[in-house]
């Protein structure tokens, strides 16, 4: 890895996008998350990185209301999208997801066309007033989703007949057709082979310009390719958040240290 | 760690792979003995099977064939006033009817001895037939019309081959071996013929002096309608519960006691769901007896549970990934389960519900409770009176003629259970052809 790439990526100061303070989770009577507080910029990529179950999948579904769908799943403490707290009680989660949109690990396209897959988001949210506005839409997801060349003359077929690779960008660009602010991504290229994954990181990359996005990822190696920000996530505890440049040369707990270099995790 | 077993130096086991050992050997068998059984299994059912379907068959095939009597017979208007102004004016119709088929069947050179009574004992009542007939058809008169006339139900069983000169008994006043003669004399003139008989498909039941009339109709529309009652209620209901149990609701103490239940249901015997329905249903809401609303409501009760449980299975089957998907983007829970999750659900909901209504159209034991066993000798007169009236069913209308004396009714009952296997065989043909047309793949 260019150690020295890393270190000289500069950091622009962007407004804070996300800001969680003090967040515990629990299933049922499992501590997942402990105490976490993190303050997630707009316009950056932040990587999640950690062992397997360290909790930051559960932390990264807590910031889109996720974990609501699980019945046994207890959030407290206090995360703010652009100083509104998602936790109140008048938010209603479908508005929030609207607005920070989720790619999951494995590509779950619908059973539908590629069109209905990307247009799905804007028809339910009433962002089209018309067929031409919605075409509009789609296209440009889909531009967005760095897809559009492979599957604009097959808009028909099913979106489920594409390869894996595919699959995963046309997840993104549909997660993109609502106009999200924030974009979670839940270890995106898990099931992705290289070449695959070249191409999903360097969408990430492009997305940057106009989202926040939150990236899970148990590769370091992408981590420190896409990132800007790195949590770094052990047994429920966030142990060091800060520049990847810094946490991956230089870090400061010897926890993240063992980690990064092999030791634990 | 590695360091002890390198210590300890293992025999090493030598063995040909060309030639197995004895536990290959013994693996081997077993793995043959259980194809074996497999095999056996299929043969077997597939015998019972064949028995079955022979069995069914060859006592049903029967059942649509009947003996008639093809005639053309010509009345003057003469002999219509005659008739008319006499005192016994089917008597003279039967008359005149005899004289008719003596000249016919002179003109073919067949000679042979028969009276009024052989004619009755064939036909039964002629008279009133053709009366009937020219009261309502007076355009008719003075010129030949064709008359197909049902045989007796013994003529008809000597020519499907079930009955024979050696059964007639000593005295019996139905039929005697000289009516025999005279029905092969007729059959050998061409005017004794068996055709397929459409009225046992859409008549009505009959009396026993006219067993061969018979027909399944009136209790083919009622197991319809019974149908159309079931799935107009199970099916929403079912499916609604079904979504709210697996989707929506939480899972404490009361929805587990509430699943548990739906379980039982389904194994209650149907006979407590028939007497339920006729407490609940007959005698404390006031419906009337013997209809198919009534009976539909009761079955409707017993396929229920069928449906509930095959549609929660679907549901549970359509990957999570796809829910997630749909609450990633901002659906709400709704629009993810009636987008989403319930279209990938649907060949398995509509497989469950061609289940529950086959179970529920085969049902006999609760139509008993209710009173769909009568005898019912009349199409409804409306549609609404299809719900409300009088009508039985297959199953119920089967059992009914299978208790009857008259052999012709055991044979009706035969051919009944085809019409019901060819009911139940299209609904089948249906969700097979609904499935394909819903299934998709993710």
């Amino acid at each position: 890895m260019n150690d020295m790439r890393i270190i000289q990526r500069t950091m622009g100061m962007n407004e804070t996008k996300i800001h969680a303070k003090d967040v515990n989770v629990y299933y049922g009577d499992n501590h997942a998350i402990k105490n976490v507080s993190v303050d997630i910029q707009d316009k950056t990529v932040t990587a999640f990185i950690g062992p397997s179950g360290c909790g930051k999948s559960t932390f990264l579904r807590c910031l889109n209301r996720m974990n609501d769908t699980i019945p046994i799943c207890r959030v407290t403490g206090d995360i703010f999208l652009d100083d509104e707290d998602i936790y109140d009680k008048r938010v209603d989660p479908v508005q929030l997801r609207a607005k920070v949109g989720m790619v999951f690990q494995k590509p779950n396209p619908f059973p539908k066309s590629i069109y209905d897959n990307v247009a799905y988001g804007p028809r339910i949210h009433g962002l089209a007033k018309n067929k031409a506005e919605l075409d509009e839409i789609v296209e440009k997801s889909l531009r967005r989703g760095a897809i559009w060349d492979e599957v604009k003359d097959r808009l028909d077929a099913p979106g489920t007949g594409l390869s894996g690779g595919q699959q995963q960008r046309l997840c993104i660009a549909r997660a993109i057709a609502t106009a999200p602010e924030v974009l979670l991504m839940d270890e995106p290229c898990s099931a992705l082979d290289p070449i695959a994954t070249a191409q999903v990181e360097e969408l990430i990359d492009e997305l940057r310009q106009s989202y926040s996005v939150v990236i899970v990822t148990h590769s370091m190696q992408q981590a420190a390719r896409v990132s800007q920000k790195t949590a770094f996530f052990h047994l429920g505890d966030l142990v060091e958040y800060g520049e990847t440049g810094k946490i991956f040369t230089n870090p400061e707990d010897s926890r993240t240290e063992s980690y990064i270099t092999g030791r634990i995790g | 760690m590695t360091d002890v077993t390198h210590g300890m130096a293992e025999p090493v086991r030598k063995s040909s792979l060309t030639a197995p050992d004895a536990r290959t050997l013994s693996r081997n068998r077993a793995e043959k003995r259980f194809q074996y059984y497999g095999i056996a299994a299929i043969v077997a059912g597939a015998v019972f099977l064949v028995l079955l379907l022979t069995a069914i068959l060859s006592n049903g095939i029967p059942a649509f064939k009947r003996a008639t009597v093809n005639i053309d017979f010509t009345l003057t208007q003469a002999q219509f006033d005659e008739a008319e102004s006499a005192m016994l004016k089917t008597r003279i119709y039967t008359d005149f009817f005899i004289a008719d088929l003596s000249q016919q069947l002179a003109e073919r050179g067949i000679d042979v001895d028969f009276d009024d009574k052989t004619i009755e004992r064939i036909l039964g009542k002629v008279g009133g037939t053709l009366r009937a007939h020219y009261r309502e058809n007076l355009q008719d008169l003075d010129q030949p019309t064709r008359f197909q006339l049902a045989a007796s139900s013994r003529v008809d069983r000597y020519l499907k081959g079930t009955f024979g000169r050696d059964d007639i008994g000593e005295g019996n006043r139905f039929i005697m071996p000289g009516d025999l003669d005279f029905a092969d004399a007729l059959r050998d003139a061409g005017i004794l013929t068996q055709s397929f008989d459409w009225n046992f498909i859409t008549g009505v039941d009959t009396g026993v002096d006219n067993a061969g009339g018979a027909g399944i109709g009136a209790s083919v529309l009622g197991s319809f309608m019974m149908m159309i009652v079931v799935l107009v209620l199970s099916l929403p209901i079912g499916v609604a519960a079904s979504i709210y149990l697996e989707e929506f609701a939480p899972k404490n103490r009361f929805t587990d006691l509430i699943e548990v239940n739906i379980s039982n249901l389904a194994a209650v015997p149907s006979i407590v769901f028939g007497i339920l329905g006729l407490a609940v249903f007959i005698q404390f809401m006031g419906l009337p007896q013997s209809a198919p609303l009534v009976g539909g409501l009761v079955l409707t009760l017993m396929t229920l549970p069928t449906i509930i449980i095959s549609t929660r299975a679907s549901l549970k089957a359509v990957p999570p990934s796809i829910r997630e998907a749909a609450l990633g983007i901002g659906a709400s829970r709704m629009q993810a389960v009636f987008h989403h999750v319930l279209p990938l659900a649907m060949p398995g909901i509509l497989t469950g519900t061609i289940i529950g209504l086959a179970q529920a159209l085969g049902e006999t034991a609760p139509l008993l409770l209710i009173g769909m066993v009568g005898f019912v000798a009349r199409y409804p007169e409306t549609f609404m009176q299809g719900f409300e009236g009088p009508n039985s069913a297959m199953p119920a209308q089967i059992y009914n003629w299978a208790a009857r004396s008259d052999a012709v009714f055991t044979e009706k009952a035969w051919g009944g259970i085809i019409i019901l296997l060819i009911f139940l065989l299209s609904m089948n043909i249906l969700a097979i052809l609904l499935r394909r047309r819903f299934e998709r793949r993710w």
